[in-house]
Order: structure tokens, then C-alpha cells, then sequence
């Protein structure tokens, strides 16, 4: 389609480590796309390919109907927000925001420059120095600097990274807004899951070089595809298990004895050993030996080992009979019981919650890279 | 520890490195002191009155304009061609991957490392077996400044690259600068002090200079020459007029570039 | 070999076009060539110079016969200034460290706001004359200079006691010179480190001398190295201090090796330049070796 943004086979190889391998995307246009992983994924990689700031070992990068790969950085219509800003200290906001102008050649360079300082909320600031803003407005400037090219597409590296927590929702809502306002294609680069969620209206997770999921945010969520996925973007339980058979629509599992049932669209795989997972927020936890509606998939002997009081929800950690540790959310609405270390307690879930990945993956891939990212 | 007692310790330190700084200039007070001295006789070297006459007329001296404008002269063509040089050095090792990175910064640290007497002798024998021996002069001193003055431009302007982000280039080409309007646009305005700090540190050296030059100056007379010719007979207290002339100017100059810098971030 | 590959810094990130490398090259030639023709063909020069037969001059030429005697006959002449210019070097250094430790300190932790002005005042000296600065010591420590006058007031030093003439003089005149060399990177790795070590070090250890002892001064150690590499060996091949500020009993090997190319006995002067810079590559290797700092090179 015109304008997209297609990667085909686009690989990056540093010596013998291969940094991004054999990628294949496409971004469409006015898409906000978020490129979601751990630090050393690749991503950062993949943004400065298309900016053209490093140079592919493979693979091509189209842009709408013209090919891009060995264009230099200045000749692309492409602008990126840099991780850190690089702001050019020695030129006042005014001339960082002019700079992409000035090497057009484009007339009324003042009325736009002030247009976009409008957007971005910076009105009065063109003569000051990026050293004398705060990191909120120096990001602001860096991202004027960027848009007033009007670029087809434009990369964001890590943007909000070096903010703290409170400016970084508050820029999250400022850059989804602005997106909006200009419709044009951005592509944000970051290992905050949930900045990937808010922000963007699609997500791509990439790991080792690969992209392992795209979809909407929601979707990824709710059918993550692969153990890495169910564990970088929120948190998921896996149980081990096997499939015993297919009935209808539905999948058989036997989970450590218990039958779960798991609706065939849901799985990854259709016989064979499994991961059933669950995220720990579907999860009904209940006092052992309870009866549930029918139809629920549970898996029961848990012990409570820990309980950690959040406000909002509280967070359970049940010792299951094969010595697994399963993490349970529970809304604090009142109208559920409350349990203490030493319960007894079996879990249920709906088998429209539960999703079926294959075995061979690693149940642990994903979860310390979020916890460090 | 006491409170009066840690006051004391915060500060020791402090009062320790005033005492030191006063060290440093007790010779300079001295220099712009005798710069208005009235010298009773010719072979007196103390204070014995105040006159403006050395100030009025500082090259009443024989030769010593004469040596000063040598100096100036050597001092600058060393400077541009040193900086010259040791810039392009510099970002070659600090922007390029070539074969033998180490090899070049032990190179460039060596005439650093080296005593004067040493760098100065080893040229002089240069000079005398390739039998220029009888040409010592203007061209000799100044080939021997660039010399050492090469390594210090190199190693100042890299510690400003190597301390340059080179996303700010990487930045300039995003916004549709090509290589050239990146290198002159981005790249040198912020080397650019880095660059000016090696041409005024090339030249204090450069004008300082005694023992090299002297080993290969043959009849030519540099300033610092000239102060030690006539320290073996008179010491006229022009030379002292010079030497605050100079402070005074080197002062000025910081001064200056402090106040422009303070505008510019104000 | 850390330090010196780390004034290296990071390649330039943009993409690297083919014909790079030769860029690399062509930037280094003029350089390059200009050190190893005015640096590097020197010292083989100075090396021959160093052997050739004594009894030619500057005028007849010399003939190049490998006379090691050469070597003999320096050290047997003149071992004494060769030992005294040692002697001075390490003296100089130790005062040099001693009292620019803490005026770099100062500069470092003390100064809050005034820390440029004092940086600036550090290396302000150099702007006046070298040669014009030594001679105002030897005012100040001439025989009825304020310095002697106020240490016979205090009887530091008897009635006949005089300071210009003597070792001491040699070596204030030396310590002053190079000391800015001590301060600047001793400064420099000084104000590197964290100040919150400083402070958790104060936390762990509590005493402010077993702090400095236990963090900063380990710390600090890469300028420490570098300072007084800085200031030993200008300070060994220095003469101007001891024949402005000294007599011919503080005469230093760098007086001889002047005077000797001055007086035309090349092969003899260049000998002892050669065992002179010898004698400080080895010290210094020894030197760094020990400390343990291989930071610096």
C-alpha cells in the first residue's frame, strides 16, 4: 500500500553476532507502531537501519513505492527522536528546531518553526539552550526538531527513557495526541511493555534479532503466541501438560492430573506436550475443596506461601502439589474472601482465558529481561 | 570529631592549596614588580625604585625586540602548522577503525615523555649528520616546535572528540545535513575549543621553549634565549616588562573567552 | 595500554563507508611523518651520534666505528651530576606530589563555584616566561631577598646561611616549575570520582583519614602515576634551574650534555642523552609496573 513501511529480510550482523535476523515488517502508514523488547533485541538496530544511520548485511527497506536500503540518512524522508535527545548544544531551540529547514532550503523557516513549538507546548523558548531545559522540554524540542520536516515516517528511540515515571505517562498522553494531530507513521522503539500498550495501536515483540508476535495490543495480551511473549508483556502462569485428545472445538489437557479444556482456536499446537497458561489476573482463587460454575478449568492443592497487599489488588503466590509456584491478582472489591500464608486454596479460571503454547519453548524466556528492562 | 574540629578539617584543605596557589605566583608578583624597577647599576638585580621608563620603552634593550619578534613569529607558524597536524590526527584516531590505534598513541605519547635535553640533542645530531649543521636557525627551531607541540594538539583535541556524542552528527545527517554541512554545522563548532585550547597551549609552548630551541637555534635568539644570555651578565628589566605583557594578555584572553561563554549559556 | 586506547573513544557510528581506513591513513601521514622524521630518525641519529670515534669534530666529520667506549668514559665522567639529576628529579617529585596533592583537592572538592577560576590560576604561570619566572626566584632567594631575611629573623638559618647557591634553591626552583604538571592530573582523576563513594566511605569507615586512605587516594591513583611521570622526567633532564639557581656543585646532567654539544664533543653528549633516556624509560617501566597502574599507558 502507498506509504507503507515494509521491511524484507532485513538482517544485521556485527562480526559473528547477528543483531537483527532476517526481518520481515510492515508498518503501515499513520500507524502508531510500537517495537517492543529487551535491550540487545535488535530493535534499536532495526530503527537505525531505516533512519540509515547503519547499514543492512541483508534484506531491503521500501517505503511506500520507492527502495531506501542504501539511501544516506540526509536523503531519506524519515526523522528520528533520538534516545538522550542529541540536542546540538551549541545552537539555541529556535536553530535545533530550524536545522532540517535550513538544510532544505525551505522559505518561512520562523512562521513553522513557531507553529511547532505551539504544538509542542514551547512558545518563548527558541532562544534559550537545550542545557537550560528541563528533560520533559528538551524531549519536546527533539521531537519539534523532528516533525517539522513533516517526515513520512518518524523513529522514536527509547524516547521517554531518561524521564521519570510521572512525565513519562504524562509525555505518553502528549505523544499519542500529537500522533493524532499530525497522522504521521510513527515507529517507537522500547523495552517498557506498558508504554508499548498505551501508546501504540500495534505492537511488534521482538527477541534475539526475531520478531516473535505483532498484533494489537490487546490481542498480543490475550493470545500471546510464544513463552517469551506471555512473559515480557504482563505476566503469565505456565503448568505443564498433554493433550489427550480433541472434542469439537475444544482441546483435552491433562495438567498434573486435573483435565483442562482449552478451545482449539486458543492453542498453538495440536497434540503433544504442552504449557497451558493463564494470566494471573483471570485467575479465581478459592478455598480448597470449593465448588465452581461448571465448565471452569481448575487446578487444585495449592497452598498459600505468600500474600503481598497492593491497594488496588492483592498479589497471592500458591504452592501447587508439584511444587510450582502460581501467581494469583485478586481485586480488592470486598466481595471476594481474602486469604493468609498457610490456606489451603484451589484455583479456577475460564477455559476462554487459558491459551496452549508449545512445550519445546522455555517456560522462563522473557521474564527476567522485563524485570531488568 | 568535634564540630570545630571537622570546620577546621573541611577547610585545611582548602587554606593547603591557597598557600600553594600563593607558591605558584609569589615569581609572577615578583616579575610585574621589577617590571617598574629603577635599577641603580646595570649588574643590580633587586628592587630600588619605581619608575614607567621599561614600560615606556621596552626595546630599549639591543636585541631584545628583535628576539621577542623571533619568538612570535616561530610561536605561530608552530602553532597553525602543530594544530594543523594534531587535529588531523586527531580524528583519525578517535573517528576511524584502522590497523595500528595503539601503536599510533604510543607514538604520540612518546616526545611527550622524553626530556627536552634528550628530544633536543637527538635533532641537533640529525641536523649535524645530515649536514645542516651550519644552517641552525629560523627553520630548525620551528621544525623542532612542531615537533613537540604536535603531540600535545593531538591529545587535547581528542579528549574533546572522544567526549563529543557522535549521535549529535549521527542527528545532523537525520535532518538533511549532508557530510559536509555535518562536519562544519555540527561536528567543528564543538571541537572547536578543544582546537583553540591546543593552538594557545602550542604556542605558550612554543614561546617558552628553551632547551630544545637552544641546542638547535645556532645564531638566531628566541626571547627565552635572550633572558638567559643576559642572566649570565645583566638582567635588563625590560625582560620583566615582557614576561607581564604577556601574563596580561593571556589573562585577558581567558577572561575574555569565560565572559563569552557565560553569555552564550545565559 | 588502557588509557591510551581510551583517548581512542568510540568509532564514529555512522555508517562506514568503504575507503575509511585510507581516510584514517591520509589524516595521519602529515603528522605522522613530520614525528617520525623530527622524533623517531633523531634518536637513531643521536644513537650513532653516540658511537661515533671522539676524535673527529663537528667540521672534519666523524667516523661511525661502534665506539662503545664512548659510553665508558661518560658514565666514569660524569656519574656524579647523572646521580645528582636523579636525586633532584625524585625530590622535586615528592614535593611536587606533596604539596599539589592538596591544592588539587582543593580544586577537585573544596572550590564549589570557584573551581574554574582556580584551575585557571593553576595553569595562569605558564603564560609568563619560564626562563623570566626562575630568575625572579633567584631575587627571592638572593642573599638579602625577603626569604632569607625572614628565616634569619626566625633563626631558621644562621648569619652566614644563605638559600640561592644551594640544593634548596635548585630544587624549590625545580618543584616550582613542575608543579603545575603534578596538579592538572592529579585534578583530572580527582574530580572523576564519585562523590557518593567519598561519602559511603565515610559511611563505612567513619574516619575521614581512613576515607581518604581506603577510597580517594586509591582512587586517584592514575593521576598520581601520571603526575609525577610528568614532573620526574622534565625534572631529570631540566639544567635551567640549576645554572640560574645553583653553582657548578648543583651542576645536572643536562648542563653537561648542553655544554658538551655546545663545545663541539657530539659523540660524548650524545652518549650520555642516550643513557639519560634510557636510565628514564626503564625507571619508568619499573615504576609503573610496581604501582600496578597500567591505566596510564
Amino acid at each position: 500500500m502507498a506509504g507503507d513501511l515494509v521491511l524484507s529480510g532485513l538482517t544485521k550482523r556485527f562480526g559473528a553476532f547477528t543483531a537483527v535476523d532476517d526481518l520481515d515488517l510492515t508498518v503501515p502508514r499513520g500507524a502508531f507502531f510500537a517495537l517492543l523488547g529487551p535491550s540487545g533485541c535488535g530493535k534499536t538496530t532495526t530503527l537505525r537501519m531505516v533512519a540509515g544511520l547503519e547499514e543492512p548485511t541483508a534484506g531491503s527497506i521500501g517505503l511506500g513505492d520507492d527502495d531506501i536500503t542504501g539511501l544516506r540518512p540526509y536523503k531519506r524522508p524519515v526523522n528520528t527522536v533520538f534516545q538522550n535527545y542529541a540536542l546540538f548544544p551549541h545552537l539555541d531551540i529556535f536553530e535545533n528546531v530550524a536545522f532540517g529547514l535550513r538544510r532544505r532550503g525551505v522559505k518561512e523557516i520562523r512562521r513553522q518553526v513557531e507553529e511547532m513549538l505551539e504544538l509542542v507546548e514551547l512558545v518563548g523558548y527558541g532562544d534559550r539552550r537545550p542545557a537550560q531545559l528541563s528533560g520533559g522540554q528538551q524531549q519536546r524540542v527533539a521531537l519539534a526538531r523532528a516533525l517539522i520536516n513533516r517526515p513520512e515516517v518518524l523513529l522514536l528511540d527509547e524516547p521517554l527513557g531518561a524521564l521519570d515515571l510521572k512525565l513519562r505517562r504524562q509525555m505518553q498522553i502528549e505523544l499519542k495526541r500529537i500522533q493524532t494531530e499530525v497522522g504521521i507513521t510513527f515507529v517507537h522503539v522500547t523495552h517498557d511493555q506498558e508504554e508499548a500498550m498505551t501508546m501504540a495501536d500495534t505492537i511488534a515483540v521482538m527477541n534475539a534479532g526475531v520478531i516473535e508476535q505483532r498484533g494489537a495490543p490487546a490481542v498480543l495480551y490475550d493470545l500471546p503466541a510464544t513463552t517469551f511473549v506471555a512473559n515480557f508483556l504482563g505476566q503469565s502462569n505456565l503448568v505443564a501438560g498433554t493433550i489427550l485428545e480433541r472434542s469439537g472445538e475444544d482441546l483435552v489437557i491433562d495438567a498434573h492430573g486435573s483435565k483442562q479444556v482449552v478451545p482449539v482456536k486458543r492453542s498453538r499446537v495440536a497434540d503433544g506436550e504442552v504449557w497451558v497458561g493463564i494470566r494471573p489476573e483471570k485467575v479465581f482463587l478459592a478455598r480448597a475443596g470449593s465448588e465452581t460454575d461448571t465448565g471452569a478449568n481448575s487446578l487444585r492443592g495449592g497452598v498459600v506461601t505468600d500474600v503481598s497487599y497492593c491497594g488496588v489488588s492483592t498479589q497471592y503466590l500458591a504452592r501447587m502439589p508439584w511444587n510450582q509456584e502460581l501467581t494469583v491478582f485478586e481485586q480488592n472489591t470486598g466481595a471476594r474472601d481474602t486469604f493468609a500464608v498457610g490456606d489451603s486454596v484451589d484455583l479456577h479460571w475460564q477455559p476462554s482465558h487459558t491459551f496452549v503454547l508449545d512445550a519445546r519453548q522455555d517456560a522462563t524466556a522473557g521474564v527476567e529481561a522485563e524485570e531488568t528492562g | 570529631m568535634t564540630r570545630t574540629g571537622r570546620w577546621i578539617g573541611r577547610h585545611l584543605v582548602l587554606f593547603a592549596g591557597f598557600l600553594v596557589l600563593l607558591y605558584l605566583f609569589t615569581p609572577i608578583f615578583v616579575v610585574v614588580l621589577m617590571s617598574f624597577n629603577d635599577p641603580k647599576s646595570r649588574l643590580s638585580y633587586e628592587f630600588d625604585g619605581f619608575t614607567l621608563r621599561n614600560w615606556q620603552d621596552p626595546c630599549q634593550p639591543f636585541g631584545l625586540c628583535d628576539a621577542v619578534s623571533t619568538s612570535l613569529r616561530i610561536g605561530l607558524l608552530a602553532t597553525v602548522l602543530a594544530t594543523a597536524l594534531g587535529t588531523l590526527m586527531a580524528f583519525a584516531m578517535v573517528r576511524h577503525r584502522y590497523r595500528g590505534r595503539a601503536a599510533t598513541s604510543l607514538f604520540i605519547f612518546l616526545p611527550m615523555a622524553s626530556p627536552e635535553i634528550v628530544l633536543g640533542s637527538s635533532l641537533l645530531a640529525l641536523f649535524v649528520s645530515a649536514g645542516f649543521g651550519g644552517v641552525l636557525g629560523f627553520w630548525t627551531i620551528l621544525i623542532a616546535h612542531v615537533m613537540f607541540c604536535l603531540s600535545f594538539v593531538v591529545v587535547t583535541v581528542k579528549a574533546r572528540l572522544a567526549g563529543m556524542d557522535t549521535r549529535l552528527e549521527q542527528a545532523a545527517m537525520d535532518l538533511y545535513a549532508n557530510e559536509w554541512q555535518t562536519f562544519w554545522r555540527i561536528t567543528f563548532p564543538l571541537v572547536f575549543p578543544g582546537i583553540l585550547a591546543a593552538a594557545l597551549l602550542s604556542f605558550s609552548l612554543s614561546f617558552d621553549d628553551f632547551i630544545i630551541t637552544n641546542l638547535n637555534a645556532g645564531r638566531t635568539v628566541t626571547f627565552p634565549m635572550y633572558v638567559w644570555g643576559s642572566a649570565q651578565r645583566d638582567i635588563p628589566p625590560q625582560i620583566n616588562v615582557i614576561g607581564t605583557a604577556m601574563f596580561m594578555l593571556a589573562v585577558l584572553l581567558v577572561l575574555g573567552g569565560e565572559l563569552a561563554r557565560r553569555r552564550r549559556s545565559r | 595500554m588502557t588509557a591510551l586506547s581510551q583517548l581512542g573513544g568510540p568509532p564514529a557510528a555512522v555508517t562506514e563507508k568503504p575507503g575509511r581506513r585510507f581516510t584514517a591513513y591520509l589524516l595521519l601521514l602529515p603528522g605522522g611523518l613530520w614525528l617520525a622524521l623530527f622524533f623517531v630518525v633523531p634518536l637513531v641519529s643521536l644513537l650513532s651520534a653516540s658511537l661515533y670515534d671522539p676524535s673527529g669534530t663537528v667540521e672534519t666529520g666523524y667516523a661511525v666505528t661502534g665506539h662503545w667506549q664512548n659510553y665508558v668514559d661518560a658514565l666514569q665522567d660524569y656519574a656524579r651530576p647523572f646521580g645528582r639529576s636523579m636525586w633532584y628529579a625524585l625530590l622535586t617529585t615528592a614535593f611536587c606530589l606533596l604539596l599539589g596533592y592538596p591544592l588539587a583537592y582543593a580544586i577537585a572538592f573544596k572550590s564549589g563555584r570557584w573551581k574554574n577560576l582556580m584551575l585557571a590560576l593553576v595553569i595562569a604561570p605558564f603564560f609568563t616566561s619560564f626562563l623570566v619566572r626562575t630568575l625572579s626566584w633567584k631575587l627571592l632567594l638572593g642573599d638579602n631577598g625577603v626569604v632569607v631575611d625572614t628565616l634569619k629573623w626566625l633563626h631558621i638559618l644562621g648569619p652566614d646561611g644563605r638559600l640561592l647557591a644551594t640544593t634548596t634553591a635548585v630544587v624549590t626552583g625545580l618543584t616550582y616549575n613542575f608543579l603545575p604538571f603534578m596538579v592538572l592530573p592529579l585534578y583530572a582523576s580527582l574530580e572523576k570520582i564519585d562523590h557518593r563513594l567519598i561519602e559511603a566511605g565515610g559511611d563505612l569507615f567513619a574516619g575521614p583519614v581512613t576515607t581518604f586512605r581506603t577510597v580517594t587516594l586509591p582512587l586517584s591513583m592514575p593521576g598520581v602515576v601520571a603526575g609525577t611521570l610528568l614532573t620526574f622526567i622534565p625534572a631529570a633532564g631540566d639544567y635551567i634551574n640549576a645554572e640560574l639557581l645553583g653553582t657548578p656543585q648543583q651542576r645536572m646532567i643536562g648542563n653537561d650534555i648542553q655544554n658538551l654539544f655546545a663545545a663541539g664533543a657530539h659523540p660524548t653528549a650524545a652518549a650520555l642523552s642516550v643513557t639519560l633516556m634510557a636510565t628514564i624509560v626503564v625507571l619508568v617501566l619499573f615504576y609503573v609496573r610496581r604501582v600496578g597502574t597500567e591505566d596510564l599507558l
